[in-house]
């Protein structure tokens, strides 16, 4: 009972865009709203509840897009709709409303007393839907930058915080560095292929056997050093803890979770589908950056005595375990990297709702030994803290374990089995710092007697850590609905070859290396 | 005609551009040195739309918007962070390291 929608009609294009254009329209609704009410706490908070549910408004037509199972009629122009659309956008709402959740407390204690905020924040999230739904080079470009100029502000939000505003310059101008990369990257790809279309570049590079082309090469490596900058892969990771440490917490998640996530659903679905003829072309470069990025962020991590600076240096780490996926190649990888985001999302959300909680005095400063003790002032939150801190780890029993195992035996399947060494050993190095977080909370006892009076997690805050531990203990247990959920969305992420319009909307020649 | 020697001129500016980046200290010049990085690549568009048709034309124009948008967002950064430090020279600007 697929739905089948013209791309070419407006009404068509309309229908696919409708989750955007629904939650756009949510977003200029508050801004509205902001310029009336923005005189307090009261209409922070009335700002953040309008913003949530504009999101859950856009959670839901987008299941209902995924329940009628729209389809593009032929070939899909701009954007397209499919499985892992659905599910990945499922997962940047999902992303956007936790951060919301957490920020509902956190603005007010902070006073950050600027609705704009959760304007901001809508507005990036818009940006990351359409990195999730774009089919043409041009659209996942203007994603990108819808969220990231967004999420610069976002960083720099706090104008009293001298370490926001440093984070968020740092933020812009190697940001902007890396987004021209990615459209030097497009440009190249276009010259050689002719179109921005991913089912057309599919094409034309698996027909011309341009694999060896230079122009092309290069492009390929300009749009993944531009990509492996967003990301935060190492080499280029080199801001991400900075940005991250002087960031509000609650966009720290948001940026950790969210960012990193629509970044990977756009590389991984040119990957897979506009460059899976030509993995020759790119498979080693990517499984050089996993490997760099595994080992190096998760080392790096070790060092760490401050708890903001380590989950920003071990989300570089899920960097890499997150680019083992794309390594592959193939739907199964993709597969492994929904469900991988998944987990990852709920638990950076958690983790960082407990940080926020625990520093109430500045969370920058929190130690991994301030830690101390907690289990037996707040055991919910200690017990909340020790399953995140083990998922992050790939515990068994916790979903983080059974993401884990999904991306290994993705990189296995494609005949990977370094990288999945590689990875095994990059998880049993970052058990040198994650474990020290649930040691000093259950086996040390607290430092003074007052110690984490204070540090109880508040109001919404508190639906985020305890949804997200119960939903990361569930699927860690009973993974095997999810995994086929993500399968299923995965199938149809590279179309076949089966419509019959011309593929190309423009036909003229292809550029030759003389000219 | 002529895409060659554009191409080329494009390329030179966008190293140009990446040099500038990685080597000058002033926020406001690594800025000016972004744009480059971006009119280099509006020039290939330019050029290879000779060849590909008028799509790459208006892909121009989004390149255009975007760094738009980015300069007028840039810029409030760089005056926030001005009314904190005084400064705009990057080595100067380290409360966040380790």
């Amino acid at each position: 009972m697929d739905m089948f929608v013209n791309l070419a009609t407006p009404a068509g294009m309309s229908l696919a865009m409708l989750p955007e254009i629904v939650l756009t329209i949510a977003a200029l609704a508050l801004m509205l709203l902001a310029a009336w009410r923005h005189g307090g706490e009261e209409d922070q908070r009335l700002a953040g509840q309008v913003a949530l549910f504009g999101l859950g408004l856009t959670m839901f037509v987008m299941w209902w897009l995924w329940l009628k199972g729209a389809r593009p009629d032929g070939i899909a122009h701009m954007v397209t709709l499919d499985g892992f659309r659905y599910a990945s956008s499922t997962i940047l709402l999902l992303g956007a409303m936790l951060s919301v959740m957490l920020s509902l407390g956190y603005v007010g204690r902070e006073r950050i007393l600027t609705p704009e905020y959760y304007v901001l924040l809508l507005i990036a999230t818009i940006g990351m839907l359409v990195m999730a739904a774009a089919s043409d080079l041009i659209v996942v470009f203007m994603g990108l930058e819808i969220m990231s100029v967004c999420v610069y502000v976002l960083t720099g939000i706090n104008r009293r915080s001298v370490f926001g505003a440093e984070a968020a310059l740092k933020y812009f101008l190697l940001g902007a560095f890396a987004s021209g990369f990615v459209i030097y990257g497009i440009a190249l790809i276009y010259g050689a292929t002719g179109s921005t279309n991913l089912t057309v570049i599919d094409l034309r590079t698996s027909n011309l056997e341009l694999e060896s082309h230079g122009m092309l090469l290069v492009g390929i490596g300009l749009l993944l050093i531009g990509f492996a900058f967003k990301v935060a892969a190492v080499p280029f990771h080199m801001w991400a803890p900075d940005v991250y440490d002087g960031a509000p917490t609650p966009i720290t998640a948001f940026m950790a979770a969210g960012v990193k996530v629509a970044a990977f659903a756009a590389l991984m679905r040119i990957t897979v589908h506009a460059l899976g003829g030509s993995i020759d072309a790119w498979q080693n470069a990517v499984w050089g950056l996993a490997v760099v990025t595994m080992l190096g962020g998760n080392l790096m991590a070790l060092a760490q005595r401050h708890v903001k600076r380590m989950l920003a240096y071990s989300s570089i780490g899920h960097a890499g375990y997150l680019l083992t996926a794309v390594v592959s190649g193939t739907e199964t990888g993709a597969a492994a990297f929904l469900f991988y985001a998944f987990a990852y999302t709920l638990v950076t959300l958690g983790a960082f709702g407990v940080l926020a909680a625990v520093g109430r005095n500045g969370e920058r400063t929190v130690r991994i030994d301030d830690f101390a003790g907690l289990a037996s002032k707040r055991p919910w939150t200690a017990f909340a803290m020790a399953v995140f801190m083990l998922s992050l780890l790939g515990f068994p029993g916790t979903a983080g374990f059974i993401g884990k195992w999904y991306v290994l035996s993705a990189a296995v399947e494609s005949n990977q089995w370094t990288l999945g060494i590689l990875l095994v050993v990059a998880s049993v190095i970052s058990a040198g710092y994650y474990l020290p977080v649930v040691m000093q909370m259950y086996m040390r006892p607290a430092t003074t007697a007052e110690a984490h009076s204070d540090s109880a997690v508040l109001g919404a805050a508190r639906w985020v850590v305890g949804g997200a531990t119960t939903l990361l203990l569930l699927i860690g247990l009973l993974p095997s609905g999810l995994m086929n959920l993500a399968r299923a969305s995965t199938e149809d992420l590279k179309p076949g070859v089966q419509f019959t319009q011309q593929p190309a909307p423009s036909d003229q020649p292809m550029l030759s290396d003389e000219d | 005609m002529l895409l060659g020697p554009a191409l080329g001129v494009s390329a030179i500016l966008f190293s140009i551009g990446v040099l500038g980046v990685l080597i000058r200290r002033s926020a406001i010049i690594i800025f000016m040195c972004v744009e480059l990085m971006f009119n280099a690549v509006n020039l290939t568009f330019v050029a290879l739309a000779q060849q590909l048709g008028p799509d790459g034309q208006v892909f121009v124009f989004f390149v255009m918007t975007v760094a738009a948008a980015e300069a007028a967002v840039g810029f409030a950064i760089i005056i926030a962070i001005y009314r904190h430090k005084e400064t705009l020279d990057m080595q100067d600007l380290n409360l966040l390291r380790g």
